[in-house]
């Protein structure tokens, strides 16, 4: 358990390990009690940027994201032989989550071994415009499972809102000529009404084919 | 004058709304769950509702510089509705979120059979949750449902001081001071209770367990009541003290039990170019220098 806890929860000082760790142990015997105890994270374990400079937790998990990965870790491992169960209340958690919740929900996604059943999830937190949820959701498990269109789209959304391109997982491996298609139209776009492009589209627009295709 | 307005339905107010209160000297709020007016037919409205005082308020109320906390419950008038009551299974999990510090409005609409099953079970979730309970007493029959009120608080086995009843005038206010609950006033432009009989009770009375708000709603109602209060206190010859303790700590104080205020919070977002979930209260103005 320990070990789960090093692993998903890097940055949490002790004292918020050792109040993880009584969580951990109390829903690996009753998992049905994550309801309750997901949202409280933020009070019972702990609550901050692990990065200073990252404050809204973009780029970085926040200390109650990590906290709350561990504590669904825990569920799954509880419900390992009722994988439905798990499903259903991971979705239940993001349903009803706050915003806090939610980006604790689509951060620990990759961690969880559910396969595909995620993805509406992440859908959800694409169709918003909050910052902090799309960031999230752009993470590992978008960068695993989402279909080419879907994660085209969700990068450019990152562009178009301002989130940080260094928050999209694996973006050097998934970029893709379309990609920096789309990306040179919208800075294209951008420069017809003279407005400024953010300085991360560099990142897409120098993809190796990107170039390629242009000149052809 | 900080004030701290314990009763106040934000998401039937405007930002000019907003914007007085701040200048008046309001910092905190807390919003009770209540009917909308219009009546809700399921469950999801309740959801939608909720998420809405947990979400798009406290944005909406930070842009303001006011700190916006809320209050969870199925209402009394709604829990008649057999539609509706299911929403009781999904509380608990929106009683186990920051900045829900009490279980309410709970408490009688008619007088009901169901109403009263539904209060005696939603006090219940608030000794589950560790949470205070905020209860509405009754427009008709007042005398009477605040009586069965608090035998039913009684009979829960919460502590008194753990329990805010509210909408009290002078013909209710005795009772609830020898029970040991907190006692609310609603200040109201015509009905209900004004800032002159208020500061009577107050004389009369004492500062104890006193609670003053402006429960500004949908309908004809006054955000500013609660610095009325104050300066009707001061003219009455109460000290700048009295008026903090009244308006200010006595609220911080019952809502505090909850452990839950979020008045050093720096996870809320601020300034005006803030946005929550894209939708900023701008309007598509940007402040001088943001334009990109």
């Amino acid at each position: 358990m320990n070990t789960m806890i090093d692993h998903a929860a890097p940055h949490l000082d002790d004292a918020a390990r050792a109040r993880l760790a009584e969580l951990v142990e109390e829903l690996s015997a009753q998992p049905g009690k994550i309801s309750g105890v997901f949202p409280a994270v933020g009070r019972t374990v702990a609550r901050g940027p692990s990065d200073p400079a990252d404050p809204d937790g973009l780029r970085t998990p926040r200390l109650e994201d990590e906290a709350r990965a561990v504590l669904l870790q825990a569920v799954a491992a509880a419900w390992r032989s009722e994988p439905d169960r798990f499903a259903t209340e991971l979705a239940a958690l993001y349903r009803f989550g706050d915003a806090d919740e939610k980006r604790g929900v689509l951060r620990a996604l990759p961690t969880l071994n559910i396969g595909t059943s995620g993805l509406p999830i992440v859908a959800d937190a694409l169709r918003t415009n909050d910052l902090r949820l799309i960031a999230a959701a752009m993470g590992p498990y978008a960068a695993e499972h989402l279909d080419g269109d879907s994660w085209r789209q969700g990068v450019l959304k990152c562009l178009f809102v301002g989130v940080p391109l260094e928050a999209v997982a694996d973006l050097h491996r998934r970029t893709d000529a379309e990609l920096a298609r789309m990306v040179a139209d919208y800075a294209a776009e951008r420069g017809a009404a003279g407005r400024s492009v953010p300085s991360d589209a560099w990142l897409v627009l120098n993809h190796g084919d990107a170039g390629a295709e242009k000149e052809n | 004058m900080r004030i701290y307005d314990p009763h106040i339905h934000m998401t039937s107010r405007t930002t000019d709304d907003y914007a007085r209160m701040y200048s008046a000297g309001v910092r905190a709020v807390t919003e009770p769950a209540f009917w909308l007016g219009q009546p809700r037919t399921n469950v999801g409205s309740f959801c939608d509702y909720f998420d809405s005082l947990l979400g798009w308020e406290r944005f909406r109320a930070a842009q303001y510089g006011i700190k916006h906390h809320c209050t969870i419950a199925l209402n009394p008038k709604e829990a008649n509705d057999p539609r509706c009551v299911e929403v009781l299974e999904l509380l608990p999990r929106y009683l186990a979120k920051d900045g829900v510090v009490a279980v309410g409005e709970v408490g009688f609409d008619s007088m009901t059979d169901d109403e009263e099953k539904v209060f005696a079970r939603q006090l219940e979730l608030a000794g589950e949750h560790d949470l205070p309970v905020l209860v509405h007493t009754p427009h008709r029959d007042k005398a009477a449902g605040t009586r069965r009120t608090l035998e039913l608080v009684a009979a829960s086995g919460l502590p008194p001081e753990r329990v805010l009843v509210d909408h009290l005038n002078e013909t209710t206010v005795a009772m609830v001071a020898d029970s040991g609950c907190w006692m609310g006033f609603s200040v109201y432009p015509d009905t209900k209770m004004d800032e002159h009989r208020m500061v009577r009770i107050l004389a009369d009375r004492g500062l104890e367990r006193m609670i003053v708000n402006s429960a500004a709603d949908w309908g004809h109602s006054d955000p500013l009541k609660t610095v009325a209060t104050g300066r009707a206190m001061l003219e009455h010859g109460f000290t700048a003290a009295d008026v903090d303790r009244v308006l200010w700590q006595n609220p911080v104080d019952f809502y505090g039990q909850s452990g839950r205020l979020l008045l050093d919070d720096d996870t809320t977002a601020t300034g005006p170019t803030a946005t929550f979930e894209g939708n900023s209260v701008l309007r598509g103005q940007r402040p001088s220098g943001q334009e990109d």
